[in-house]
């Protein structure tokens, strides 16, 4: 493994291994993702610690994100601004979270966040409808979008508000066989 | 300066306590300002230069409190104070822990963090309102205690940093803060007790919790960063201090050790992920088809890596002592190759089927001798090979079944429909896609997933022609079985045959003959399931149970011919046991003719002069068995690969290539590319590894074998996928099924275990191979070593432990146990189901009380639209919308309803329960913040 490697600094390496859930090789593989999205915006040199961000629009061409339906949401709801720009904290973090080692909990609570789209931390039926167009790329017609919307707050709201709250979201999907295996990247 | 720094040293000890102190609860929070105070006493003679710009800051302070600023313009101009004053600070007494670069870069990043989290969402706008609540507290005593207390003031300053350090950490804080300010008057003089040490250990040990668990909290990066800084910055600080009493040097060297090994844990973590190899090539699958076939993939990699430990055992522990201890190749019968084959020991074809040279050679289990011990190590030949056989068996259970328990704790219980259209709406989407085709592949499958949904919501199930279907389901399951059946039969009937002609002698048949039997149990396994895909067209089932119909099916059929294989086996086993008496019997006439011969003729000549490959033999059944499975394992390999190069490859290229002269689309019609078959390949690979636990026994090649074989297979199939598959038409999830192929693996470890074992305990080993021979069973090794190699008291209590009198009450214990955690997980379950009921009870109930509370909210709405319709009709504006919003906030709370409305939910002129959700938004804010 590299010992030259001067982007980072051994402590910063450190500090990442010990906020994420990547190796230290891992998290320069990151690097090298993040410097090729923007190569004449990101330095090669970390160890300063350079305020430096990427826009939305590279990075959700990733071949990573790149069919996701929602990827917009995702890199939006862990960038700082809410607008998508993400600096390399940020973008370590989104994959630290959307990695196969991160708790179930941890990704609950992003999970929650990308499927919210208009951010009032509630999952409505707008957000729902939205979610449900993504995912079928809008072949549903609106009476069943609307039917399976229904049944979606149905099914899981819990404390009767006609809306999910993240309690809601939560129960629902602490329970589901299929969240930890769909919900993550690899890098 | 180091006496400055000594002092600081302390003074920053006596901060922690009591920033501690106030954490916990805050009553140990006098004794130890008392003790500050003394230490503020060296500082003020210290240096005149700082206090001055302490009182400066002071009346800073005071004329902002005076001018009665902004909140977090008054916020900001203290941090810059504090920083002033630190950095004066800084470069009198710390000079040692840290250099003042680092520090300014730390506050730095403090700083901006400070900012940026202004900008953030409520809770975080809390917690800095409550940081400033208390600044402006401490603040205002600090003016009014006058300059007695400056230098008081001053360590306040410096507290108060460290207090900024926890509330960032945790919101919940902020009380205990508030208590600690309050107290902060009263001081009387003592030392550090010992429960302030313990508090700060806990205080220390809280920290180091807070960096394990860092990585699983919700926070930004930026914020986790700092945040570990701090907590790292506090504990290097403070561990020093703790160890002030005895045991100091016992916790200093504790704390290093822990360092040391948190250090070589994160080396070898890094060192493992490394080591796993095939990372990036599943990971390139994944990104184009999808979690399930990488399913498959990842499984051969769990797969190769038992595999690796088996070989290694079987390799370590029992090829390479007997290659190089045992007696060489030629020294006795069992090591050589007999006269009538030597001419052709070392033909290719002989050695394809491991006969000749092969079959006389550590491979198999004729070769080993039966010496208790060999070699200069006296090296315990048959008991390792006894218990390597026996430790392999042990190790794949245990891996097995932890790996199951794992993955069914990683599922949870997911097995209630209660979220069917939830858990469609948010965990369809498998996130690892990367792959347009396959994307547009998961997007239809999603779409269809939620039509078939809606429609068997709209309609419970309407039946067209139950009968039909009944009896077409029927006719499927007797096809079925009929094949199976068939297929049954076929390999009886063949390996009896091939029994006939290895009676005959193998030279005298062709090759088809010689190979039959592996032929046709790979050509049944290859066609089979071919057969039952088209007989299940039949049923009509939904995709997803005709999938598990399918591999059920599949694995019945593997299973049948497996079992078939060694029942025939078994006949073989006892043909060669008669064959064996009757050679026993020969030889003793044949020793006895030798003996009298040579003695007959010269007295003076050593009496056996006879060539060890001359020495007639016994048919040793075991080394029999032990080919017939590598045989097995090969021909299934090959067919394997051949399938693949010409199922899937030939047909890509030739789809390819012949598409441009073809009367119709080839890609997109009739032959088209092949897809994956995952459950297929994950089957075929289940049984693969039966057959390899079912004959390691007999031949401990085979985990070596299947090494090699699975790491081609890996680098065969990776590349066969990602160059002539394309992406499953149904994406089915990966997850649900891992715990089904690895109970499927289970059964065949079982199922597999249980011949091997059958034939260890029933069957006498042969007299004149193998590391048993000459022994009546084959555990008799154990009592053998026992009984020479262990004190005569221990096997005295071995086998007082082994008599029924123990062994019985001891299985009834295990029995009752398991009995009694069967029963204790039933009532789990129950109480489970229980409390799901209560659940949605109380669910229902609240609904209806929303509802109510909904409709109540809702009439004096109505009504306060009326009132202001009525009061302000005239007057009507832009602003009437504002209004009415306002009123509709403002009238729930103060208004009794006095009508009753009849127009209820369907009013679509506004939201009935907006003010409603406003209120419950706020209330949950925070319980997501803490998660």
């Amino acid at each position: 493994m590299g010992n030259k490697q001067t982007i980072f600094t051994d402590e910063q390496l450190d500090a990442y291994q010990d906020c994420t859930f990547f190796t230290r090789k891992e998290i320069l593989r990151l690097h090298g993702r993040y410097h090729e999205l923007a190569p004449h915006l990101v330095p090669m040199d970390y160890t300063t610690e350079p305020d430096c961000k990427i826009p939305l629009a590279l990075i959700v061409n990733m071949p990573e994100l790149k069919e996701n339906p929602f990827r917009n949401r995702i890199v939006e709801s862990f960038s700082e601004d809410g607008m998508g720009n993400l600096s390399f904290n940020e973008f370590v973090d989104m994959f630290s979270v959307l990695s196969e080692t991160a708790p179930r909990e941890l990704k609950a609570i992003y999970a929650f966040k990308i499927y919210d789209f208009n951010v009032d931390n509630f999952l409505c039926k707008e957000d729902l409808e939205k979610t449900l167009n993504r995912l079928t790329k809008e072949e549903l017609t609106p009476e069943e979008v609307d039917l399976v919307c229904e049944k979606t707050i149905e099914e899981a709201d819990l404390d009767g508000d006609s809306k999910l709250s993240f309690a809601d979201f939560e129960n629902m999907i602490t329970r589901a066989p299929d969240f930890l295996s769909t919900f993550h990247i690899r890098i | 300066m180091p006496r400055d720094s000594l002092i600081a040293s302390d003074n920053d000890a006596d901060i922690t306590l009591e920033f501690e102190g106030g954490e916990e609860g805050g009553h140990k929070e006098r004794r130890h300002r008392e003790k500050r105070r003394d230490g503020s006493k060296d500082r003020r003679k210290r240096g005149n230069g700082r206090r001055r710009q302490g009182s400066r800051s002071v009346e800073r302070e005071n004329e902002e409190e005076r001018v009665g600023e902004r909140e977090k313009e008054r916020k900001r101009r203290v941090k810059k104070d504090q920083e002033a004053k630190k950095r004066d600070k800084e470069e009198g007494d710390r000079a040692q822990t840290r250099s003042e670069k680092t520090a300014k870069a730390k506050k730095n990043i403090k700083n901006e963090k400070r900012r940026r989290s202004e900008k953030e969402g409520e809770a975080g706008e809390r917690t800095e309102k409550g940081k400033k609540k208390v600044q402006s507290a401490k603040k205002e005593k600090s003016v009014n205690h006058g300059t007695k207390d400056k230098t008081h003031e001053e360590k306040k300053k410096k507290r108060k940093k460290v207090l900024e350090t926890s509330s960032e950490q945790e919101t919940s804080e902020e009380d205990s803060e508030d208590k600690e300010d309050s107290e902060d008057e009263e001081v009387k003089p003592e030392s550090l007790s010992p429960e302030e040490l313990e508090k700060l250990k806990e205080a220390v040990d809280d920290k180091k919790k807070l960096i394990q668990s860092l990585r699983g909290k919700p926070w930004p990066m930026k914020k986790k960063l700092v945040t570990l800084r701090e907590s790292q910055e506090f504990l290097e600080k403070y561990e020093g201090a703790l160890g002030k009493g005895k045991g100091r040097k016992l916790y200093a060297y504790k704390v290093m050790m822990m360092k040391k090994w948190m250090k070589f844990q994160r080396d070898f973590e890094n060192f493992k992920t490394a080591c796993i190899p095939w990372e990036m090539k599943i990971k390139e699958i994944e990104s184009h088809f999808g979690s399930s076939v990488a399913s498959y993939f990842i499984f051969l990699r769990w797969m190769y890596g038992i595999n690796m430990i088996l070989f290694g055992l079987t390799f370590g522990l029992v090829m390479v002592p007997e290659a190089l201890m045992g007696r060489p190749y030629g020294s006795i019968p069992r090591k050589t190759v007999p006269r009538a084959e030597e001419a052709s020991a070392m033909d290719f074809a002989v050695l394809w089927d491991f006969g000749g040279y092969a079959q006389y050679s550590v491979l198999f289990y004729g070769f080993y001798s039966n010496q208790r011990a060999i070699g200069w190590l006296k090296f315990r030949m048959p008991l390792s090979y006894f218990l390597v056989g026996v430790g392999t068996v042990a190790y794949s259970y245990m891996v097995v079944i932890r790996t199951m328990a794992r993955n069914a704790n990683e599922s949870g219980v997911g097995d209630d429909n209660s979220f069917n259209f939830s858990w469609k709406m948010f965990t369809s989407w498998d996130y690892l896609i990367g792959n347009p085709e396959t994307a547009d592949n998961k997007f239809a499958s999603i779409t269809t997933s939620f039509k078939e949904a809606i429609l068997e919501e709209q309609e419970s199930r309407k039946d067209d022609n139950i009968h039909l279907t009944r009896f077409l389901r029927v006719l499927a399951n007797f096809l079925v079985l009929c094949c199976l059946a068939g297929s049954g039969y076929l390999i009886y009937f063949v390996v009896r045959r091939s029994q006939k002609f290895a009676l005959d002698g193998l030279e005298n048949h062709t090759w088809w003959e010689r190979n039959e039997v592996n032929m046709v149990m790979s050509l049944l396994g290859m066609f089979c399931p071919m057969l039952f895909d088209v007989i299940s067209t039949l049923e009509n089932y939904h995709p997803r149970v005709a999938l598990q119909w399918q591999l059920g099916r599949i694995f019945a059929l593997f299973l049948g011919n497996l079992y078939t294989f060694i029942i025939a086996l078994m006949d073989e086993i006892n043909v060669k046991r008669d064959e064996e008496k009757i050679v026993k019997f020969n030889i003793t006439m044949w020793e006895a003719s030798l003996y009298n011969g040579t003695v007959s003729e010269n007295f003076t000549a050593p009496p056996i002069t006879i060539h060890p490959a001359d020495v007639p033999r016994g048919p040793c059944w075991e080394t029999m068995v032990g080919q017939e499975f590598v045989r097995l394992i090969i021909s299934d390999t090959m067919t394997t690969y051949i399938t693949l190069l010409i199922g899937d490859f030939l047909r890509a290229v030739l789809v390819r290539f012949l598409n441009h002269c073809w009367c119709w689309d080839l890609e997109a019609g009739f032959p088209s590319y092949s897809e994956f078959d995952v459950s297929g390949n994950v089957l075929g690979l289940i049984f693969n590894q039966g057959m390899i636990w079912m004959g390691a026994f007999y031949a401990p090649c085979l985990p070596a074998l299947n090494v090699l074989r699975l790491h081609v297979s890996m680098y065969l199939q990776c590349w066969a996928v990602m160059c002539c598959n394309v992406p499953q038409e149904r994406v089915f999830k990966a997850s649900g099924s891992n715990n089904f192929y690895m109970a499927m693996l289970l059964v065949i470890l079982f199922l597999s275990t249980l011949p091997a074992i059958y034939t260890i305990v029933t069957i006498p080993p042969s007299f004149d191979c193998g590391p048993f021979s000459g022994k009546n069973r084959m555990f008799d090794v154990i009592q053998e070593t026992l009984e020479s190699d262990f004190p005569a008291w221990f096997s005295k209590v071995f086998s007082y432990a082994s008599n029924p009198g123990l062994v019985l009450p001891f299985i009834l214990l295990m029995v009752l146990a398991i009995y009694y955690l069967q029963s204790t997980s039933k009532s789990y379950k129950e109480a489970n189901v229980e409390l799901k009921k209560k659940l949605q009870m109380q669910n229902e109930e609240n609904k209806k009380k929303n509802k109510k509370a909904a409709q109540k909210a809702l009439m004096d709405l109505e009504e306060a639209r009326k009132v202001a319709l009525e009061s302000a009709g005239h007057q009507r504006n832009n602003n009437a919308s504002y209004q009415g919003q306002q009123a509709r906030e403002m009238q729930p709370a103060t208004r009794v309803p006095r009508t009753i409305n009849h127009r209820s939910h369907g009013n679509p002129g506004y939201l009935p329960n907006f003010p409603l959700q406003n209120e419950t938004m706020i209330r949950r804010a925070p319980s997501l913040q803490r998660h």
